[in-house]
């Protein structure tokens, strides 16, 4: 679904990533991790289309991403689920709102996804909150939110870059605990993180790999968590 | 571009509510959009009356001038009757000359009363003879005119009123050319505070761009939701311009002779349907500016 092929990146001069080569597997679960700086967020940017690679091949859905026209990432970005740290939202419309921002903009917002709607943010537990402003989410809420807004669509692959990295230890497992559910009802994951606690947490309740981006190269780490 | 049907112009109206909602309202640029829409509207309205008057006043001095003509006939005294006759021998058999007629001595002296007073002894004075002709709507030929009456009526000089003419329709022309110029200027200038207005509104919305590229949104999609905002804000700031800068048009004195030009501007009979013209045509401008920002400024993003 999602291929790179002896991807490189380069900003400005500096070669950032190199040589990096990866399938995603339907229904597999994979963390990134490196330290900060590294390119975690490179990385996921060249998975959804985000950024084009300065050398190599990346592949969504079996199309080369150099072939692919605006209209055609926006349509592949339907089927990835997306969710960053600093998760934005649209500010002036309310969380359950935002949660249904895919279905609206796809024009798939019909009243049978009312339900739907209700049951996710139940699943998520922002019930009680849907119709707050996102301004007024905590960090763990805006995350369980963003969470929510990433697979209304029911997507294939959900890409989380430190969607752990501002809220606490418990409200992490939570989160962590609704990827792993997903990932049983046969979504790709694919969790950037440094922490490694939540790594050795996943560890016992998923069949995860665990990749790391040093020295410009992704490497497969494993056994050594 | 496809072009739209008249369903997709319907839908573009009646607009998709969800879509409105995701760029928040914001109150200032949309005033200061209003704003400048109304007030280039009223300029416009004036820069057509302006086209239109100078228009009818091109086609009204070409017309009375160009089909009138005078014969002057400057002959020692004796002579004036019998040249007068063969001049108007020689007008009644050139084809193009509706009627030729001699001026009486009463038209006369009232033509040069301004000048000379009222108790002019005309008949002491050697005063030419003037011969009013009207031409046919096809004219005639002047320069053959000229060589046959230069040869049977020595004392005529025939004036065409070309002398005039020229210049005063000239004028006309250049002042609706400056009209039509003046509404091309303002539609641009529309066209250049919209495309910056939607460039603020754009960069103003720069998060909320993000997240709808974020989720899967088309350009198409998210540039609609600014599109439709500036051209439904530059039809009705249009609209309204159009109406004060018809009222005061409507509110200018009325053509008088002693006013010359000036009072004449204004609509006359189907004219006024000009002003329909105004709001759909800023709609437009506002369309393919704000289209082109939103288009630009898209592209740019991941």
């Amino acid at each position: 679904m999602i291929e790179l092929e002896n991807v490189a990146m380069s900003y400005g001069g500096g070669e950032l990533l190199s040589d990096i080569s990866l399938r995603l597997a339907p229904g597999s679960f994979h963390f990134l991790t490196g330290p900060s700086g590294a390119g975690k967020t490179t990385f996921l940017k060249l998975c959804y289309g985000a950024l084009l690679p300065s050398a190599g091949q990346v592949q969504l859905f079996g199309t080369d991403l150099r072939q692919m026209g605006r209209d055609d990432i926006a349509l592949a970005r339907r089927k990835i689920g997306v969710v960053h740290q600093d998760v934005q939202f649209l500010d002036h419309l309310s969380v359950a709102e935002n949660v249904a921002l895919p279905l609206a903009v796809s024009g798939r917002d019909t009243l049978d996804q009312e339900v739907n709607l209700r049951e996710l943010l139940g699943w998520v537990g922002l019930k009680a909150r849907a119709d707050a402003l996102p301004p007024q989410l905590s960090g763990g809420e805006r995350q369980r939110a963003a969470l929510a807004r990433a697979v209304i669509m029911s997507p294939e692959v959900i890409l989380a870059d430190e969607p752990t990295g501002n809220i606490d230890w418990e409200m992490s497992q939570r989160l962590l605990q609704l990827l792993v559910e997903l990932n049983r009802m046969g979504k790709t994951i694919m969790v950037a993180t440094h922490d490694l606690n939540l790594i050795r947490a996943a560890k016992g309740q998923v069949q995860a790999r665990v990749l790391r981006i040093s020295n410009r190269r992704l490497h497969l780490a494993g056994a050594d968590l | 571009m496809k072009r739209p049907d008249l369903a997709q112009l319907t839908r573009f109206f009646t607009g998709d509510p969800q879509a409105d909602r995701m760029v928040p309202p914001t109150g200032y640029t949309a005033r200061l959009t209003l704003f400048s829409a109304a007030a280039m509207a009223f300029l416009a309205v004036f820069a057509l009356a302006l086209a239109l008057a100078t228009g009818r006043m091109a086609v009204r001095w070409g017309d009375e001038l160009a089909r009138t003509a005078t014969l002057r006939i400057s002959a020692p005294t004796d002579q004036i009757a019998a040249q007068t006759a063969a001049a108007l021998r020689v007008l009644s058999q050139t084809p193009g000359v509706a009627t030729a007629r001699a001026l009486g001595p009463d038209e006369q002296r009232a033509l040069l009363a301004p000048w000379f007073g009222p108790d002019l002894p005309l008949e002491a004075l050697p005063i030419p003879q003037l011969i009013e002709i009207v031409e046919t709507r096809a004219g005639f030929d002047a320069q053959g005119l000229r060589l046959r009456l230069s040869a049977e009526v020595p004392g005529a000089v025939l004036d065409d009123h070309s002398r005039w003419r020229k210049p005063l329709v000239h004028a006309a022309n250049s002042l609706r050319l400056l009209g039509g110029v003046a509404i091309v200027l303002i539609f641009g200038t529309m066209a250049a505070m919209i495309t910056l207005a939607a460039n603020a509104a754009l960069a103003a919305n720069a998060q909320v761009i993000a997240v709808l590229r974020l989720v899967g949104a088309r350009d198409g999609y998210i540039a609609q939701a600014f599109v439709r905002r500036f051209t439904l804000r530059a039809i009705s700031g249009a609209f309204v311009g159009s109406v004060l800068g018809g009222l005061a048009v409507a509110l200018l004195p009325a053509a008088q002779d002693e006013g010359g030009f000036l009072t004449g501007l204004g609509f006359q009979g189907l004219g006024w349907l000009w002003l329909l013209v105004i709001p759909p045509l800023a709609g437009a401008v506002a369309f393919g500016a704000t289209q082109f920002a939103a288009r630009t400024t898209l592209k740019e993003l991941p």
